[in-house]
């Protein structure tokens, strides 16, 4: 029984898609991003079971690897903008527009 | 099954929760249900190597960091409920929900069906086994990925940088600075002078009274100056002088009773 | 109306010189010298200006002499072998189309180079007298100095591409002379009308050239000339009339002929030089060295000929109504070289005689007008001839120089004029009778307007500005007005036995025997009588009264016609300025409104369309991350659809 697993993880993907569209403070926001990702790791931990090989958490393993360097610069970017503009809100950084 | 059971609607309320919760700090203890639960998740489809490094690396490091981020941020910052992009909040509804279902059905279309099972592939051990792997075919990727991370870190270095702006004051040069405001503008270099000194009242928001009998403003905090809360020099000044008077006229009048008295005496 | 000259029509010479010897040197240096002057004098700037005059007249000093070097060494050569050539390098090649550029020497090229340098220097002399008190005196030697060099170019070129930039190099020295004052804004319209209407003349030059190569695959002289009887005579009566109109342009010929008057905004020097002497002599010079291509378009030729007869006759008129005494020289000038454009277009029998007219013209024209220069240095620079009058007292040798030259122009028998004028009208009559007595009454009229002239600047009464003082000019600049004198008064022993017609000859062609309907000296006679009609008429209409000194305003149609140059400039405005002004700015009406309209138009549509489509860039990430998912779902969508 694998689909379960699948669906679930279609589900935590959706909904942080949905947190990505919806939330404004840009930490939660890369929150979602992450629950999207882990979302990703836990399809390719049960496509691995239903394959019968490693590859999949393999994979897995290097979605978390650079997981970890994304939010280290993320993070730090988020830092950054905060520093400069006292506030972490996505919406504020609008200046590139018509 | 009966893990994931249990785990399932936890994870996605949880997850839900990500949504509504306004504040930063709750999303990422609600995250970490998330991903705690996934790497039970990972040990009930035999992966017991991501089970330690999802605990690990997921919920021990990164969501720390995002912790320490929100701490320095302000703990408190939270979103403002009001949406300013118009449709974004339906067209975000519509789309997730579209995109969820979408998936779901995708899945059941593939029909994926019964799994082969890992216990061929984990027989010498999960962990040796995906070593061999890692360090096999995935090796080039393996050595690639490191230079990612020495990169991010590198990148979160210089991005969390500050550059100094100015010279660093040291204590030797506070001290030129004060006697070089002194030497320009007569401010004095010492002490200010403490509030309360030759007062009645010895508290804070009594100024200093000069050795001229004027009040010094520099004895009294500015935000008491602000808020007016400070005596009045010139009231506490009379008070002082009436103070004076009164303890003289009784030294007046003690002497000269006591020579009437002793007049009387005599 | 002149078709009887066609027959005369023979195989023209062909051009064959041969290499230069030891003649290159002189023939280099001969243009090098004005060229190298020129170039010191402009590039040395203001460390030149004391000692510029003299480097401008040894310039100009010894291309005279190289000059006479080359003209004795021809001498000495056999009559069929005296032309040379010089090959310097190849200027430019496109194609199977070289372009070298040579300097060819012949007898016409050393009759011009004596007359262009002897008469040049001489110039040069009398400016370092004339200039003496101008602060530019420098840069006009310059400029003088690159006229010389680019008047020498065109009359050495081997090529008509290399002629083509000695013509533009004198029309370049000719602007910058005459707008040499260029702080008067009469000398600036001046040089501006002058140069302007030269690019008309330029236009028919180039395209004459361009016509030429068409047709003949070259442009020098020597294989043109082998060539072209060769040609379609339409094609060589199109060219012909195309170097026609570049010769009016250049001399000042109808209908170009409007430019030469304003011309005389310039120093005095520069218009004995340029614009009466040399340059304005280039047209003649362009048609009787193109003969090969002349002498086969007949019809071309009654072309050059009707418009050198309009001349003669509107310059002499306009030389007797006008009070300017350079502009009475001007007229006069036009009218003259109407006179060598209408022989030179009589084809054969003419060429050499305008050729001999146009150097006594230009001994005794420079010779005048010199003498106008230094009359008005001794009147404070005053032009008007009604505040002159007795001056033959104040200055003896002005008078007696410009005498001399007075006697050449009207023809008094044995001066110099009087042999070249009696020539043309000779050969004019010969051809045609009409166009022979237009020539005789022109010859009338200068002899009525050169009295006029001389009477009332050297006789009459004394009707000066008050605190005018006339007085001699110095030796310097008297010294070249007595040389110019004598060549004005000996110039006429070139035609001794017939010794200018025989020279030219090898150029220009044999000349048939032809007997004229009148004998020769009956002519001679006519001519004189008429003159002297012209002279008594301007004694009894000018010298007998008192002269007024402002110009009477009540004169006859005739008179007013004259005066206004016979409105050419006017008509100018009215037929070619104005209409052109008005298609311009139809076009530009057009172009902003139909060309820049569509450009404009398409382009703030897509501004338009752009201003309505960028609002989808609001900046906002998550709108971007809104869309992204929208198409993502899209493609499952695609997906699970095929899929079905």
């Amino acid at each position: 029984m694998t689909t379960p697993f699948i669906a679930l993880s279609a589900i935590l993907f959706s909904i942080g898609a949905i947190g990505v569209l919806i939330r404004r403070n840009a930490i939660v926001v890369f929150m979602c991003v992450e629950l999207m990702l882990n979302a990703t790791n836990l399809s390719l931990i049960t496509f691995a079971r239903t394959n019968g090989n490693l590859e999949g958490q393999v994979a897995a393993f290097f979605v978390m690897v650079v997981a970890a360097a994304e939010v280290v610069v993320g993070l730090a970017i988020i830092m950054t903008i905060f520093r400069t503009r006292r506030s972490a809100s996505v919406d504020d950084a609008s200046l590139l527009k018509y | 099954m009966t893990a994931f059971w249990i785990l399932a609607p936890i994870m996605v309320l949880s997850a839900l929760g990500l949504l509504f919760v306004r504040k930063a700090v709750h999303c990422a203890l609600l995250l970490a249900v998330v991903m705690i639960s996934l790497a039970i998740l990972y040990a009930v489809q035999e992966a017991p190597f991501l089970f330690a490094v999802q605990i690990i690396v997921y919920t021990g490091a990164i969501l720390m960091l995002f912790l320490f981020v929100v701490m320095l941020i302000g703990v408190d910052a939270s979103d403002s409920i009001v949406e300013t992009i118009p449709g974004q909040r339906i067209g975000a509804a519509v789309l997730g929900l579209a995109l969820g279902a979408l998936l779901v059905i995708g899945v059941l279309q593939a029909g994926i069906g019964t799994a082969v099972g890992l216990s061929e592939a984990n027989e010498g051990g999960n962990v040796q086994a995906i070593a061999k792997v890692l360090f096999s075919e995935n090796v080039y990727a393996f050595e690639v990925t490191s230079a990612l991370l020495i990169t991010a870190a590198l990148g979160a270095m210089v991005l969390a940088h500050r550059e100094r702006l100015f010279p660093k004051v040291t204590q030797a040069d506070q001290a030129k600075q004060r006697m070089r405001d002194y030497a320009e503008t007569g401010k004095h270099p010492g002490n200010l002078p403490a509030p309360g000194t030759f007062a009645r009242h010895n508290s804070v928001e009594t100024p200093a009274l000069l050795p001229d009998g004027t009040a010094s403003s520099a004895s009294v905090s500015r935000v008491l100056l602000a808020r007016g809360d400070v005596r009045n020099a010139e009231v506490a000044a009379a008070e002082f002088d009436d103070l004076v008077q009164a303890q003289l006229e009784d030294a007046d009048e003690a002497p000269t009773g006591s020579a009437s008295q002793s007049k009387e005496d005599v | 109306m002149l078709n009887s000259l066609s027959v005369l029509s023979s195989q023209s010479p062909v051009v064959a010189p041969q290499g230069a010897g030891d003649m290159t040197i002189p023939l280099i240096l001969v243009l090098a010298l004005p060229a190298a002057g020129a170039a010191i004098l402009l590039l040395g700037g203001r460390r030149t200006d004391r000692f510029g005059h003299l480097v401008g007249t040894a310039a100009a000093l010894g291309s005279f002499v190289c000059a006479l070097v080359l003209f004795f060494n021809l001498l000495g050569q056999p009559a069929d072998s005296r032309a040379i050539q010089v090959d310097l390098w190849t200027w430019f090649s496109a194609g199977r189309w070289q372009v070298e550029l040579g300097l060819l020497y012949d007898q016409l090229s050393a009759l011009f180079l004596l007359l262009i340098t002897g008469v040049g220097s001489l110039i040069h002399v009398y400016s370092i007298g004339y200039m003496a008190h101008d602060d530019r005196r420098r840069r006009f030697f310059a400029y003088l100095n690159l006229f010389v060099a680019a008047m020498l170019m065109l009359v050495l070129a081997s090529d008509f591409v290399g002629l083509f930039l000695g013509w533009e190099g004198v029309g370049l020295a000719s602007y910058l002379l005459i707008g040499f004052w260029q702080h008067k804004p009469t000398a600036a319209a001046a040089q501006k009308k002058a140069f302007v209407i030269n690019r008309v003349g330029d236009i028919g030059l180039s395209l004459g050239i361009s016509l030429i190569l068409a047709t003949f695959g070259t442009t020098s002289f020597a294989q043109v000339s082998e060539l072209a009887h060769e040609a379609n005579t339409g094609v060589l009566t199109a060219i012909g009339l195309l170097l026609l109109l570049a010769a009016c342009g250049k001399s000042a010929q109808f209908p170009l002929q409007t430019w030469l008057l304003d011309a005389m905004e310039g120093p005095t020097p520069v218009s004995a030089l340029i614009h009466a002497a040399t340059m304005v002599t280039a047209g003649v010079y362009l048609i009787v060295r193109s003969n090969f291509i002349f002498d086969l378009a007949p019809d071309a030729r009654s072309a050059v000929v009707a418009v050198g007869t309009i001349t003669l006759l509107m310059g002499a008129a306009i030389g007797c109504a006008k009070d300017d005494i350079k502009k009475v020289l001007a007229g006069s000038t036009m009218s003259q070289i109407g006179y060598m454009i209408m022989a030179s277009g009589l084809g054969t029998v003419g060429y050499a005689f305008a050729i001999f007219h146009l150097l006594t013209h230009g001994f005794f024209k420079a010779n005048m007008f010199l003498g106008a220069g230094s009359v008005m240095h001794g009147t404070n620079d005053d032009v008007d001839m009604r505040h002159y009058g007795a001056l033959r007292k104040a200055m003896p040798v002005t008078f007696l120089t410009f005498a001399m030259g007075y006697l050449a122009i009207i023809g008094f028998p044995g001066f110099s004029g009087f042999w070249s004028k009696d020539k043309i009208i000779e050969a004019a009559l010969g051809e045609n009778l009409l166009v022979g007595i237009c020539a005789i009454i022109g010859a009338a009229v200068t002899g009525f307007y050169m009295t006029r002239l001389m009477l009332m600047t050297f006789f009459t009464k004394p009707r000066w500005e008050e605190d005018v003082h006339p007085h001699e000019s110095p030796k310097v600049m008297t010294v070249p007005l007595i040389v110019l004198a004598a060549l004005s008064v000996l110039g006429g022993l070139l035609l001794i036995n017939d010794w200018i017609v025989k020279f030219l000859a090898p150029v220009v062609g044999e000349v048939h025997e032809h007997h004229p309907p009148i004998p020769a000296v009956a002519v001679s006679v006519i001519a004189v009588l008429v003159v002297a009609v012209g002279v008594a008429l301007a004694w009894f209409l000018v010298g007998k009264k008192d002269v007024p000194r402002e110009a009477p305003e009540d004169v006859s149609p005739f008179v007013t016609l004259a005066r206004n140059e016979f409105f050419a400039d006017a008509f100018n405005d009215e037929v070619i300025a104005q209409p052109g002004l008005k298609m311009i700015k139809g076009l530009h009406a057009f172009d902003d409104g139909v060309v820049d309209g569509a450009v404009m138009g398409g382009a703030s549509a897509v501004g338009g369309l752009a201003e309505v489509s960028r609002k989808l860039q609001n900046g906002f990430v998550r709108s971007y991350a809104l869309s992204l998912v929208g198409g993502a779902v899209l493609v499952l969508l695609a997906l699970l659809v095929v899929n079905l």
